[in-house]
């Protein structure tokens, strides 16, 4: 994928996740910059990817009930005061 | 002197840890949900992640990776003990069935266009218990890539040392799960009948729900 230049709507496609995964190195990561510029059909498609992406990485919190909360705390105050000699 | 270093030590390293703990706990219990399906096992599984992840703390090599580092090892603890055996299927040698699925094709009707922006729309439309859902249907091995790299934004790296298989593995267990995912939100949408538009004839009949 070294010095490939991305010329066609299939390349940058095919690309496109790893892209917007963040997993693109430097020439291709570039190169698919200068498409998502210049092709709005491709754009357009990156827009709609990341924002769903956006939407469920809205997902990786999860309020904590007390109990967890509780039962994490006495886990480490366990381990502390065990490790602590 | 050597005892009391080690001693400070363990407790800068315990309090850290600690605190570690504390602040991922919201996306540990997240991930575990959404792995478990079930909030009564993803509390078991995030407490056993914290003890097991105590008891290897020594094995961490850097500071920086402990996201990754502590969601690998829910990661081993769900698939070794939470897991049913049966969803262990060998997805891998499957071929992708046909082609890919993209909702934005679906989506992205030039028959819609001129309506509004049928995408922002549809995105908009979406709540996050469609989005739950639609995890929760995944097969088991593709909801964990999902929940790592969409859910908690791991690396490929990160969550290839997760599962235990190649990144090759990651990317196209990825492309499979995404596929499927955007299927069953375009479906559901599709049944729910509330983000596809009416038929151009019945349009003219209803202008006034944008904005
Ligand atoms: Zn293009």
């Amino acid at each position: 994928m070294t010095g490939t230049e991305i010329n066609s709507c299939t390349e940058a496609l095919r690309l496109l996740a790893a892209h917007l995964d963040g997993e693109l190195g430097g020439h291709a990561h570039s190169e698919m910059e200068r498409h998502l510029r210049t092709c709005r059909s491709c754009f357009s498609r990156a827009e709609f990817e990341a924002r769903l992406k956006a939407s469920i990485a809205g997902l990786a919190q999860e309020p904590v009930p007390p109990e967890l909360s509780q039962r994490v705390h006495t886990l480490l105050r366990e381990f502390t005061v065990a490790g602590g000699d | 002197m050597a005892d009391v270093a080690t001693a400070q030590m363990n407790r800068t390293d315990q309090s850290w840890f600690a605190d570690q703990v504390a602040k991922l706990l919201p996306d540990l219990y997240g991930g575990a949900i959404r792995l478990c399906r079930d909030r009564t096992d993803g509390e078991d599984l995030v407490a056993e992640t914290v003890a097991k992840a105590w008891e290897a703390l020594p094995g961490l090599r850097t500071r920086d990776a402990f996201r990754g580092w502590i969601f690998r090892i829910l990661t081993n603890t769900y698939i070794s003990q939470y897991r049913s055996s049966r969803a262990q299927g060998d997805v891998d040698s499957l071929d992708a069935d046909g082609e890919a699925f993209s909702l934005f094709e679906h989506v992205h009707q030039p028959i819609l266009l001129w309506w509004g922006n049928p995408e922002q729309d549809f995105l908009n439309g979406l709540l996050r218990e469609d989005l739950v859902q639609a995890i929760d249907q995944l097969p088991d091995t593709l909801r964990t890539v999902v929940v790592l790299v969409d859910v908690q934004a791991l690396s490929y790296r990160e969550a290839a040392v997760a599962m235990g298989v190649p990144i090759g593995t990651v990317r196209s267990r990825l492309a499979r799960a995404r596929s499927q995912l955007q299927k069953t939100l375009w479906d559901d949408a599709h049944d729910a009948g509330i983000r596809t538009r009416q038929s151009p004839s019945q349009r003219e009949e209803k202008p006034d729900d944008r904005d």
